[in-house]
């Protein structure tokens, strides 16, 4: 059994205009040791679903899953008291803005002691010489003196850096990561990217990245979900997943990358991500998927070998008998 | 063909006085320390650095929202600084525009696309309403808007649209150079993509000079013609693309190239470690401004600042490549 499994989350909200299909239908299983990255743009439910996970989410949403399983508990049924006590300690979660989800009225040595305060407890000299332990293995420098600083004396980085010392505080065994460095320069991303490969390495964490980064995920991730309006399209281990993507939109999105480009013109997906109101029948890609079908337009595609379409591609190409095939319209 | 050179800087420097508060000394950041480079009609000069580079300070110069500390700026011809009458002042805020890095916040939510677009005609022209109105709708058709857009509101528009539309702002004067301050990071890839080949479209269309400022080091060698790499208000190295990505000097460069994260899982790359974060610009360090994360620094790096001098690449600024140390 998995260390966590999620199996066919759905996150609707209630909005003016209808109910709201944030998330739908989303699996996830990981277990100690391994990193899992969600990939997927805007609006894809990415941090959504994990927000639901984490019971982060305002009353207006609708959680409901067939499994929600944390080592052995089930997180659907439990009481807020006792998810309170797995929350923020056996699965924790660091998000993408380290300047706004650090306090900026607090010294960061006080929100570092706060959490083990709440969640293992101690007298005042074990967790100050704990937090100053946390803030070195972070890589901060001269730790002692860094626990009396607050927030705005600090770098973006060096606050991303306080937030995973955070995070990784009551040893998690589950880290779920919300982009957390695209916010920060690059050479300081390559920082916190190994940061977190070394601590999940060496403490044995299960790690969710989630990101709109396809470089990132190529450098880091192990097994990939790819989102796409809420619903999981594909699902492959990395090299997999850059060698022969198996959904349309894997396929165009990795196209679409600068660095992947053949020519002067990219080729770009035409029009955007459906939102609330302008959402398609079938499935939610065909308009615009250049493999789209009748099918695709009346009929929404079951998750075919970890694949959401009903004509998976195999080298560039629509297979299942797709009806354009013969045209060879496709690999480009 | 003889192509035209647009824009030309020369030892640009702006510095800002910072006053000092209760507890602090006041001071000069360096916000740009003598930038030269020159673009022609129809190129891409991409500027590319961390935060705190002074790539934006760059941006705010060329389009003459400040006035350059020191060194001189030609626009087409006309020196910047020696530009009094009105007639010139016209022709130089006419040949350069930007686009923003937000789409959100560059647009104003209270005016109507037709107005936004319309607004640098009514200041810059004598056109009459009509014939802006015409030169409205050719501008959006001519970046992907259909003309029944104009009537509406920012906030009815997706990201990348809105960045079409901040792009047709850009347009309306017809401008001979276009700063573009990262224009498409703020997009998902499927967009960036559109965007990016609407600039590339719009460019041979019309001849355009782009002044590219990116961190995105993958959507620059995509673009780019020439690059210049910037550390802390300094150029670092400015050469062709081929030689910068190619065959980069500089341990800056060398480092950002490989910070940089490859969407490819098959390659498994030396990282070269850069320890350590930018340092502040109001106190910058001696001698060549990298030093302390360099891990070719030796002492005379720490005493004497390098200067930008060829080598068998591009233009680089360092002892160590200068010395063979590399």
């Amino acid at each position: 059994m998995s260390l966590l499994e999620i199996r066919n989350l759905s996150v609707e909200f209630e909005t003016a205009h209808g109910l709201f299909r944030a998330v739908d239908g989303v699996d996830l299983e990981i277990d100690q040791g391994e990193m899992v990255a969600i990939v997927g743009e805007s609006g894809s439910g990415k941090s959504v679903s994990m927000l639901a996970l984490m019971g982060l989410l305002p009353w207006t949403a609708k959680i409901t899953a067939d499994r929600m399983n944390f080592d052995g508990q089930d997180l659907l049924t439990i009481s807020q008291k006792e998810r309170r006590k797995i929350i923020g300690k056996d699965i924790s979660m660091i998000f993408q803005e380290p300047m706004t989800s650090l306090n900026p009225c607090f010294t960061v040595g006080y929100q570092i002691m706060e959490v083990i305060r709440e969640h293992l407890g101690g007298t005042k000299k074990e967790l100050k010489k704990r937090a100053i332990e946390l803030l070195g293995l972070v890589g901060i420098p001269s730790p002692e003196t860094r626990l009396r600083a607050f927030p705005h004396q600090m770098s973006g980085g060096m606050n991303q850096r306080v937030m995973i010392a955070m995070m990784i505080a009551c040893n998690p065994r589950v880290l779920i990561a919300d982009e957390p460095t695209t916010a920060l320069d690059v050479t300081i991303q390559a920082q916190i990217l190994e940061l977190l490969g070394e601590l999940q390495k060496k403490q044995g964490m299960a790690m969710v990245l989630i990101t709109h980064d396809m470089g990132v995920v190529a450098e880091t991730a192990e097994v990939v979900n790819v989102q796409y309006a809420g619903q999981q399209v594909e699902r492959q281990d990395v090299k997999g997943l850059f060698n022969a993507p198996r959904h349309p939109y894997t396929h165009a999105l990795l196209n679409a990358l600068p660095e992947r480009a053949t020519s002067k013109r990219l080729p770009s997906i035409p029009g955007v991500v459906p939102g609330l109101l302008d959402r398609p029948t079938g499935c939610l890609f065909n308009p615009r998927c250049k493999f789209a079908t009748d099918k695709c337009r009346s009929d929404a595609p079951d998750l075919h070998s970890k694949v959401l379409c009903h004509y998976p591609l195999e080298d560039g190409m629509p297979t299942n008998n797709h009806p354009g095939v013969s045209v060879a319209e496709g690999n480009s | 063909m003889a192509t035209e050179t647009v824009l030309k800087a020369d030892h640009l420097k702006r510095f800002y006085a910072v006053k000092g508060g209760l507890f602090s000394k006041g001071g000069t950041v360096k916000a740009l320390d003598g930038a030269s480079f020159q673009l022609d009609a129809g190129k891409t000069l991409a500027v590319v650095g961390e935060s705190g580079c002074g790539k934006s300070t760059l941006a705010r110069l060329v389009t003459l929202i400040e006035k350059p500390t020191e060194g001189e700026l030609v626009l087409g011809g006309i020196d910047v600084a020696s530009a009094h009458t009105k007639e010139d002042l016209l022709t130089l805020r006419q040949m350069v525009q930007i686009v923003f890095q937000d789409p959100y916040s560059s647009l104003n939510p209270r005016h109507k696309i037709s107005a936004i677009l319309e607004e640098p005609l009514k200041i810059n022209t004598k056109m009459s309403a009509k014939e802006r109105r015409e030169e409205v709708l050719s501008i959006m058709s001519r970046v992907g808007l259909r003309p029944e857009q104009a009537d509406r509101y920012p906030h009815m528009f997706s990201g990348g649209q809105r960045q079409r539309i901040a792009v047709a702002r850009a347009l309306m004067l017809r401008p001979k150079i276009v700063i573009l301050d990262e224009p498409v990071s703020a997009l998902d890839v499927s967009i960036q993509a559109q965007v990016l080949n609407l600039l590339t479209d719009l460019q041979e269309e019309m001849d355009l000079a782009y002044l590219f400022i990116s961190h995105d080091l993958s959507v620059v060698r995509h673009i780019a013609d020439d690059v210049l790499v910037m550390y802390l208000g300094q150029p670092v190295e400015h050469g062709t693309r081929d030689q910068i990505f190619n065959n980069p000097q500089h341990p800056y460069t060398k480092a950002l190239l490989s910070a940089t994260p490859v969407a490819d899982p098959n390659r498994k790359k030396e990282r070269i470690k850069l320890v350590g974060e930018l340092p502040s610009p109001l106190n910058p360090p001696s001698g060549c401004s990298f030093h302390p994360r360099c891990p070719l620094a030796n002492d005379r790096c720490k005493a004497e600042r390098p200067i930008l001098a060829p080598t068998s690449s591009a233009l680089v600024s360092c002892h160590a490549v200068e010395e063979g140390r590399s």
